[in-house]
C-alpha cells in the first residue's frame, strides 16, 4: 500500500533500566506460588472448618509438640534466610568467595532442615492416609519440603556457578533471585508452622 | 504493497529443518507451533464431539455404550479448552505479542520452548488413558466422588490428573514469560497505554493465568493423593468435603471462561477497527473494562455451585451479574467503532461480527444462569451446554478463525483465499446455530447433560436430529478451511506487508518477519504507530499543520 517502510526512522536504542528482568519474572513465579500455596491452606482451612471431632493428630497419635525438633528446624530455617542475604551483599560488594561461602552455609542449614522434617515425619505416629487431618498435614508440610528441596538445588548450582567464576558486583542476578525464592520458601514455613503448631 | 528492504539473513550454518523446529526458541515458530499443536488437539476433540452428536441424534443407544460415551464428553472438554482453545491464544500471543510491542523476542526465550513442550507432553498424557483400559470419564469438572478410586477406578482418571498439572504447569510458565515480556520488553515509546488492545487482553488473560491455575493444580494433587495414597481430602466419612473441589475447580474454572474469551475479544478489537477503517471507540474505556472482567472473574466462582445449597446465593448473583457492565462497555465499543465505518468484509471482519453477534448471546444466557432461582431450574441441562458453547465457540473458537484470517498473511507472507473463506464462514455460523441454539430449548424443557440417551416420548428427538446435523455441518465447514490454508501455502498470492491496512507494529515488518523481526521502527506516538506513519503527509491529522498552510496562505496574499 503505502511506501512508508523506507521512511522508518532506525530503532532508537533499547536501554534496559529499571529492575532486571529474571527478578521481574522470579516475582511473578512466586505470585504464582502464593497461589498455589493459598490453595493448599484452603483445603486445611475448609477441613478444619467442616471437622466433626476434636482436630488434630488422629488418636492414638500424641499432639503435636514443639520440641524436640520442630523449634528447631523452624529456627534453621530462619538463619538461612539471613545467610542468604549476607551472600548476596557479599556479591554485591563483588567478594565472589565470601558469597561463596555464604551460598553453602545457606545450602546446609535447608539440607539440614529437610533431614529435620523426616526424622520428625517417623515420630508423628500418624500417615497421610488417618482421616482428613493426616492428609492435610503431610500435603502441606511435604510441598513445603519440595519447596525447600528446590531452592536446594537452586542452591547447589549457584554455589558451582560461584566456584568457575561466573557472578561479580555487576552481575549476579542468578544470585538475586535464588535468594528471593529462598525467602519466599521461608515465609510460607512461618505461615505452615503457625498454623500447623501454633494454632493448631 | 511495499516490501521492507531487510539485511540478509547470515547463513553461518545449516542444520535440518525438522532439527530446527525441535530447538527453535524464536518466538514466531513457538508461536506456529503452538497454533498447530492446538490444531491437531482440535481436530480430535472435534471428532469426539461427533461421536457424541452422532450417538444422541435419535433416542436409544446407537453407536457407543455408556461408558464410552462418557470418556468422549469428558476428553472432548477437557481437549477442546486446556489443549485447543487456551494454548492456541497462547500461540497467537507467542507470534503477534512481540511485534506489536516491537520487541526481538520474548523476554524469556528458552522458558517459552519449554512452556510449548510441556504441551504434547501432557496433551498425550490426558489421551493415553485411551490406551490403558479407557480415558477419564468424570466431565471436564472431574467432580468429586465421581473421579475418585471407587467410580473412576481405572488408570486413564490419574493419567489425567498427570496430564492436567503438566499443562496447568506449562501455562504458569508461559504467563510468567509473556507477563514479563509486556512489563519489560517494550519498544521506546510504547507505553502501556499506547499497547494494541489485543496485548492488554493477553496482559490480563495471562495475569488470570498466574493467578488461577495454581489453585486447580493444588486441587488436582489432593484428587492425585485421595485416588493414590489413601488420602481423604474430599472423602466425607472421614472428614473430607467433596464440596471443597468444586470451589477449588471453580475458583481457578471461571477465571478460565475469562482466559479462553479475552483474547478472542482481542482479536476483535483488531479486527474491527482495522476493516472498518476506524479507531477502536473507547480505547481506554475498553482497558478498563478488560482489567474490571479480570478482577470480577475473582468473585463468581460459587455460581456454578447454587444447587450444593453451601454458598450465599444473593453475593454470587450480584457479582455475577455486574460481569455484565464491563462486558456491555465492550458490545458499545464495538458498535460505536463500526457506527458509519467503511466496512470492508474479509472472511477476518465476518468472523469478527460473528462474534459480537454469538457473544452477545452467550453473555445473555450467562446472565440469565447468574439469577439463582432460573440456574436452580437449568443446572446440569442442555441450557448451560448451550450458553457455554456460545461462549467457548461463538466466542473464542470463532475468535480463532477470525485471528487465522487475519494473521495468517503476517505468519506466511501469503493471502487466503476470500471466496473459501466466506464459505467457511457461513457453513459454521449456520452448522454452529443449528448445533446449539436449539440446546437453549431443550435445556428449558429439562434435558440433563451428559446422558447417552433419551425417552423417544419426550418431545426432544427433531431438536436432536436438528443439533446433530449443525454439528456435521461444522465439521463440513473445517474442509474449505483445510483446503484454503493448503493451497495458499502451496501457491498462494504474496500478501506484501501491510495487506489489510493494519495499525499495529506486526505490520511494520516483512510477511513473515525476520528471526529478528525489526530492522527498523515507525516512531510510536500512540496506539496505532503504522496508520500514524501512513498518514504522517495528511494535513488532515495535523491541525496545526493545516492551521499553518492557512496563515502562510494569508501572508502570500
Amino acid at each position: 500500500m503505502s511506501a512508508h517502510a523506507p521512511a522508518a526512522t532506525p530503532a532508537p536504542v533499547r536501554r534496559q533500566g529499571g529492575f532486571p528482568i529474571p527478578l521481574v519474572g522470579m516475582l511473578l513465579f512466586i505470585s504464582s506460588e502464593v497461589m498455589f500455596f493459598g490453595g493448599l491452606f484452603a483445603t486445611y482451612f475448609s477441613a478444619r472448618a467442616s471437622f466433626a471431632g476434636e482436630w488434630g493428630p488422629p488418636p492414638p497419635a500424641p499432639e503435636l509438640e514443639f520440641f524436640p525438633l520442630p523449634i528447631p528446624i523452624t529456627i534453621i530455617l530462619l538463619i538461612s534466610s539471613f545467610t542468604m542475604h549476607f551472600g548476596v551483599r557479599a556479591i554485591a560488594r563483588g567478594n565472589s568467595g565470601r558469597m561463596r561461602l555464604w551460598l553453602l552455609v545457606t545450602l546446609g542449614l535447608g539440607i539440614l532442615f529437610l533431614i529435620g522434617q523426616v526424622i520428625d515425619y517417623t515420630t508423628l505416629g500418624f500417615g497421610i492416609s488417618d482421616g482428613v487431618y493426616g492428609t492435610v498435614f503431610y500435603t502441606l508440610t511435604g510441598f513445603h519440603g519440595a519447596h525447600v528441596f528446590g531452592g536446594v538445588v537452586g542452591l547447589t548450582i549457584l554455589a558451582v556457578r560461584a566456584g568457575a567464576g561466573q557472578f561479580s558486583a555487576r552481575n549476579h542476578v542468578a544470585v538475586e533471585a535464588v535468594s528471593y525464592y529462598w525467602h519466599f520458601v521461608d515465609v510460607v514455613w512461618i505461615a505452615l508452622f503457625t498454623t500447623l503448631y501454633v494454632l493448631g | 504493497m511495499a516490501t521492507t528492504t531487510l539485511a540478509p539473513e547470515g547463513k553461518a550454518y545449516t542444520r535440518s529443518w525438522v532439527l530446527d523446529w525441535l530447538t527453535t526458541v524464536d518466538h514466531k515458530k513457538i508461536g506456529v507451533l503452538y497454533i498447530v499443536n492446538s490444531f491437531v488437539f482440535f481436530f480430535f476433540a472435534g471428532l469426539l464431539a461427533l461421536v457424541i452428536r452422532s450417538e444422541l441424534a435419535v433416542p436409544g443407544l446407537q453407536f457407543v455404550d455408556e461408558s464410552t460415551f462418557n470418556q468422549s464428553f469428558t476428553m472432548h472438554g477437557t481437549l477442546m479448552i486446556f489443549l485447543f482453545i487456551v494454548p492456541i491464544f497462547s500461540g497467537f500471543g507467542n507470534y503477534i505479542v512481540p511485534l506489536m510491542l516491537g520487541a526481538p523476542d520474548m523476554a524469556f526465550p528458552r522458558i517459552n520452548a519449554l512452556s510449548f513442550w510441556m504441551l504434547p507432553l501432557g496433551g498425550g498424557l490426558i489421551v493415553s488413558g485411551y490406551l490403558v483400559g479407557g480415558a477419564a470419564a468424570g466431565g471436564w469438572t472431574g467432580y468429586n466422588p465421581l473421579t475418585q478410586e471407587n467410580f473412576s477406578p481405572g488408570d486413564g482418571t490419574d493419567l489425567w490428573i498427570m496430564g492436567l498439572a503438566v499443562v496447568g504447569t506449562a501455562s504458569i510458565l508461559g504467563s510468567v514469560n509473556f507477563l514479563t515480556t509486556i512489563f519489560k520488553m517494550r519498544a521506546p515509546g510504547m507505553t502501556l497505554f499506547r499497547m494494541p488492545i489485543f496485548v492488554w487482553t493477553v496482559l490480563v488473560t495471562q495475569s488470570l493465568i498466574l493467578l488461577a491455575t495454581p489453585v486447580i493444580t493444588a486441587a488436582l494433587i489432593a484428587l492425585f493423593i485421595d485416588r493414590n495414597y489413601g488420602g481423604s481430602f474430599f472423602d466425607p466419612s472421614v472428614g473430607g468435603d467433596p464440596v471443597l473441589w468444586q470451589h477449588l475447580f471453580w475458583f481457578f474454572g471461571h477465571p478460565e471462561v475469562y482466559i479462553v474469551i479475552l483474547p478472542a475479544l482481542g482479536v476483535v478489537s483488531e479486527v474491527l477497527p482495522t476493516f472498518s477503517r476506524k479507531p477502536l471507540f473507547g480505547y481506554h474505556a475498553f482497558v478498563w473494562a478488560t482489567i474490571g472482567i479480570g478482577l470480577l472473574s475473582f468473585s463468581v466462582w460459587a455460581h456454578h455451585m447454587f444447587t450444593t445449597g453451601v454458598v450465599f446465593l444473593p453475593f454470587f448473583t450480584f457479582m455475577t451479574a455486574l460481569i455484565a457492565i464491563p462486558t456491555g462497555v465492550k458490545m458499545f465499543n464495538w458498535l460505536a467503532t463500526l457506527w458509519r465505518g467503511s466496512l470492508v468484509f474479509t472472511s477476518a471482519m465476518l468472523f469478527g461480527l460473528g462474534i459480537v453477534s454469538m457473544f452477545l448471546i452467550g453473555g445473555i444466557s450467562g446472565v440469565m444462569l447468574a439469577s439463582a432461582p432460573v440456574d436452580f431450574h437449568l443446572q446440569d441441562t442442555y441450557f448451560v451446554v448451550a450458553h457455554l458453547h456460545y461462549v467457548f465457540f461463538g466466542g473464542a473458537a470463532m475468535g480463532v478463525f477470525a485471528a487465522t484470517y487475519y494473521w495468517f498473511p503476517k505468519m506466511s507472507g501469503r493471502l487466503l483465499n476470500e471466496t473459501l473463506g466466506k464459505i467457511h464462514f457461513a457453513m459454521l455460523f449456520v452448522g454452529f446455530n443449528a448445533t446449539f441454539f436449539v440446546q437453549h430449548m431443550l435445556g428449558i424443557q429439562g434435558m440433563p447433560r451428559r446422558v447417552a440417551d433419551y425417552a423417544a416420548d419426550a418431545g426432544w428427538t427433531e431438536m436432536n436430529l436438528i443439533s446433530t446435523v449443525g454439528a456435521f455441518l461444522i465439521a463440513a465447514s473445517m474442509v474449505p478451511f483445510v483446503v484454503n490454508v493448503v493451497t495458499s501455502l502451496m501457491n498462494g498470492p504474496k500478501s506484501g506487508d501491510d495487506p489489510w491496512e493494519g495499525n499495529t507494529l506486526e505490520w511494520a515488518t516483512t510477511s513473515p518477519p525476520p528471526t529478528y523481526n525489526f530492522d527498523s521502527l515507525p516512531p510510536i506516538r500512540s496506539e496505532r504507530p503504522v496508520f500514524d506513519l501512513r498518514h504522517r503527509d495528511d494535513p488532515m491529522f495535523h491541525p496545526e499543520l493545516a492551521h499553518a498552510t492557512e496563515t502562510s496562505k494569508g501572508a502570500d496574499r
